[in-house]
């Protein structure tokens, strides 16, 4: 779908060859599956659903795909679902894929942000959201480990890593021109050096 | 549109734009504007917010529509959805339909790895927030070192951890 027909011929003779294109309707209820289940990370449950279960696009089509929504900003589940139902169905098809994900979900928060409220002055219940919120701050600790290891033969990318992390963690500079003045910089001193 | 709803609309659609990198990269921006630039809520708040985000299925920036849901109601949920969620899809299609003329690869490339530091650095900036911002008791702090430690180390489900913690944090020992 997004590639050329030059890189089509590098397609995995192996993958499996696609559905017919799904309509809006289809669109709806694949993401909508999609968000109700994805507990704790839907971006390997998506690669199941789109490649495998509803084979919507090869697996070559879906690794494409999800290289230029992570290049993209914006949650890359998001993007991916806006992509696809752009690609299949146009603006109606990237709608109802975008709100088939994020229905089940918003619905969710809103019923723990609801309980929580409620009960805000109990303290067991102010305990346990102690402990989940301790809970989430490990399991973000490990995702900040995972994706800055691969980092640490790069010395200039942890160097430029680091310099981000002191300026919006310690000097809690806005993020705008953080960005503006750090990507760049890194963006070229990593094409320099290779590293 | 009262002037709340103004400020999460144009909070959330800034940073939809700056999500490089995912959700996890705009925290600790949405937790300068929402507790010391509006004064929305307490930093407690806001952890306990993004705790129940974590706990919900989905994207990981469910945390923004439940903030609107918060500060301002039905409407606040549903201009903070459309804000986080409406300008990086907009972008996503308008680059989808560009993607032939990207063929220059190397350029791409250098764009995409140039970047990741910086995903690296904000990742690491929401961590070290949200740890300080929750860890207020001895307990609290051994329960997330345990689950940064069992969530690198193996391939427990996410879930099991958030329902320790919150099993151990009911108990309300060392709180």
């Amino acid at each position: 779908m997004i590639l050329s027909d030059g890189e089509r011929e590098g397609l995995d003779a192996a993958s499996a060859p696609t559905a017919a294109a799904p309509t809006v309707g289809e669109l709806f209820r694949g993401f909508l599956m999609l968000g109700l289940m994805g507990f704790g990370g839907v971006l390997p449950l998506s690669r199941h659903m789109i490649v495998e279960e509803r084979r919507w696009l090869t697996g070559r089509e879906f690794t494409e795909l999800l290289g230029l929504c992570q290049f993209l900003p914006g949650g890359n589940v998001i993007n991916v679902a806006a992509a696809l139902g752009l690609h299949f169905r146009g603006i109606p098809g990237a709608i109802a894929a975008l709100a088939g994900l994020i229905a089940a979900p918003t619905a969710i928060v809103v019923v723990l942000g609801a309980v929580y409220s409620r009960y805000q002055s109990d303290p067991h219940v102010v305990h346990m959201f102690a402990g989940l919120a301790a809970a989430a701050a490990g399991l973000l600790v490990s995702m900040a480990v995972k994706i800055a290891w691969p980092l640490r033969r790069k010395p200039v990318a942890l160097g430029f890593a680091a310099i981000c992390f002191i300026a919006v963690a310690v000097f809690h500079f806005p993020l705008l021109p953080t960005m503006l003045v750090l990507a760049p910089l890194s963006i070229f001193a990593i094409r320099k050096t290779g590293t | 549109m009262n002037s709340t709803l103004v400020s999460i609309a144009l909070l959330f659609s800034q940073l939809s734009l700056l999500a490089f990198g995912g959700g996890n990269t705009i925290l600790p921006e949405m937790h300068r504007q929402a507790v010391d630039v509006y004064h929305w809520m307490t930093d407690s708040e806001f952890v306990a917010l993004f705790a129940l985000a974590q706990a919900a299925p989905g994207p990981n920036m469910m945390v923004a529509p439940l903030i609107g849901w918060q500060v301002a109601g039905w409407s606040g949920l549903a201009v903070a959805t459309l804000a986080m969620f409406g300008p990086s899809s907009i972008v996503t299609c308008v680059a989808l339909r560009l993607w032939r003329r990207f063929k220059d690869q190397s350029w791409r490339r250098a764009i995409q790895s140039g970047l990741v530091p910086i995903s690296v650095g904000l990742v690491a900036a929401s961590a070290l927030l949200i740890v300080q911002a929750s860890d207020r008791a001895w307990i609290l702090g051994a329960v997330t070192a345990a689950c940064a430690i069992v969530a690198t180390r193996t391939r427990v489900h996410p879930l099991w951890l958030l329902a320790a913690g919150g099993a151990i944090g009911w108990s309300g020992i060392g709180q």
